[in-house]
């Protein structure tokens, strides 16, 4: 066993390698476009607003990447007494 | 004109600071005129590195706030003509760093140097951000260790977007120097290998830096490594950077420590 053990020490390096690159990928990825979700939020926002009064305090957005699709999650609520369609300034 | 070199890694503790000492050192050995800037406000190191720390009068802030003119802030090194070393201020805080007076500073050392290398502090802050900010070069030091190569990662894509070359459209040159390589625990596939660092980051390299107990004997005595010991194995590898820095091709070797029988037998580790 502990002869097997000395042979086979080491070799975690090719582990770290791939550790790396994975995340790498991912972190690179995300730095290209820092504010993606914020701009995403802006214009999404402007969108639903037309149609729905919200608070825009209520409103969650989110990004989970991950192999082999990411998710965008949008997360508005609405409060129960809407109006809608929006009537002018109201 | 001189070039301008920044020092960075991202992460702490990698070997900035030996490093910006050895290459101004081989670089003033050469017989370039040099000057080594400590960036790094509040927690300065460099001096100490230098064998200095008695010597600092006036600092970078003192500079730029007026205070001092830039030749009262300069320390001429004791050994080496041609090297100076312009300290951080031990007591003001990094806010006391302004991009318009680190702009001037570094125009007025291009003027005067052929070299001036930044030491930048560890982190991506303000502090990190001005000492690369006016760089035409950078020298990214990096461990072959998880945690080093993605700061490295993180640092050459602030090289890229936030220094004024990358602004301007224009590009910032970039070497890696691999420090604190083990050839023997990478070649046993216990350490990420030269090969490894360099698909992962894809820069060029500049040098590797073998683990050494150089680095900490020079250090406590307050000498560059490329002074202390040149015949190190360290030393020798940051000589051949310099050389490399002003333009030379020189193979690149992996410097093997020198095992005497004893650790070879017993030992897991010489350095």
């Amino acid at each position: 066993m502990n002869v097997f053990k000395f042979f086979r020490r080491g070799g975690s390096a090719p582990v770290a390698r791939e550790r790396l690159q994975i995340l790498l990928a991912h972190e690179r990825k995300a730095s290209g476009q820092p504010d993606l979700l914020n701009i995403l939020r802006e214009e999404i926002l402007a969108v639903v607003a037309k149609h729905i009064s919200l608070d825009p305090d209520r409103v969650r957005i989110s990004m989970d990447r991950g192999d082999p699709v990411s998710v965008l999650e949008v997360d508005i609520e609405i409060p129960n007494k809407f109006d809608m369609p929006k009537s002018g300034a109201a | 004109m001189g070039k301008v070199l920044v020092v960075t890694s991202g992460k702490g503790g990698v070997g900035k600071t030996t490093t910006t000492a050895a290459l101004g050192a081989a670089l003033a050995q050469a017989g370039e005129t040099v000057v080594v800037v400590d960036f790094d406000v509040g927690l300065r190191n460099l001096d100490l590195v230098m064998g200095a720390e008695r010597r600092v009068v006036f600092d970078l802030i003192n500079v730029i706030q007026g205070v001092a003119k830039l030749s009262q802030a300069l320390i001429r090194d004791k050994r080496l003509e041609t090297l100076w070393l312009l300290p951080a201020s031990q007591t003001r805080d990094k806010d006391a760093l302004t991009e318009e007076g680190v702009r001037q500073v570094i125009a007025e050392l291009r003027e005067r140097f052929d070299w001036v290398i930044c030491d930048s502090p560890a982190g991506i802050e303000r502090g990190a951000i001005l000492a690369m900010r006016y760089a035409d070069a950078a020298i990214i030091v990096t461990n072959p260790e998880v945690s080093s190569v993605r700061d490295s990662d993180r640092i050459i894509g602030m090289l890229d977007s936030k220094t004024e070359r990358a602004e301007n459209g224009s590009r910032i040159d970039k070497h890696l120097l691999i420090t604190r390589y083990d050839a023997g625990r990478a070649q046993r596939g216990e350490m990420l290998s030269i090969d490894d660092v360099l698909e992962i980051l894809s820069t060029p390299l500049l040098g590797i830096i073998p683990e050494s107990q150089d680095v900490l004997r020079a250090s406590n005595v307050g000498a560059p490594v490329t002074l202390a010991n040149q015949l190190s194995g360290a030393g020798r590898a940051y000589a051949e950077a310099a050389r490399r820095l002003q333009g030379e091709s020189i193979a690149m070797t992996v410097p093997n420590q020198k095992r005497g029988l004893f650790d070879k037998l017993f030992g897991r580790r010489a350095a």
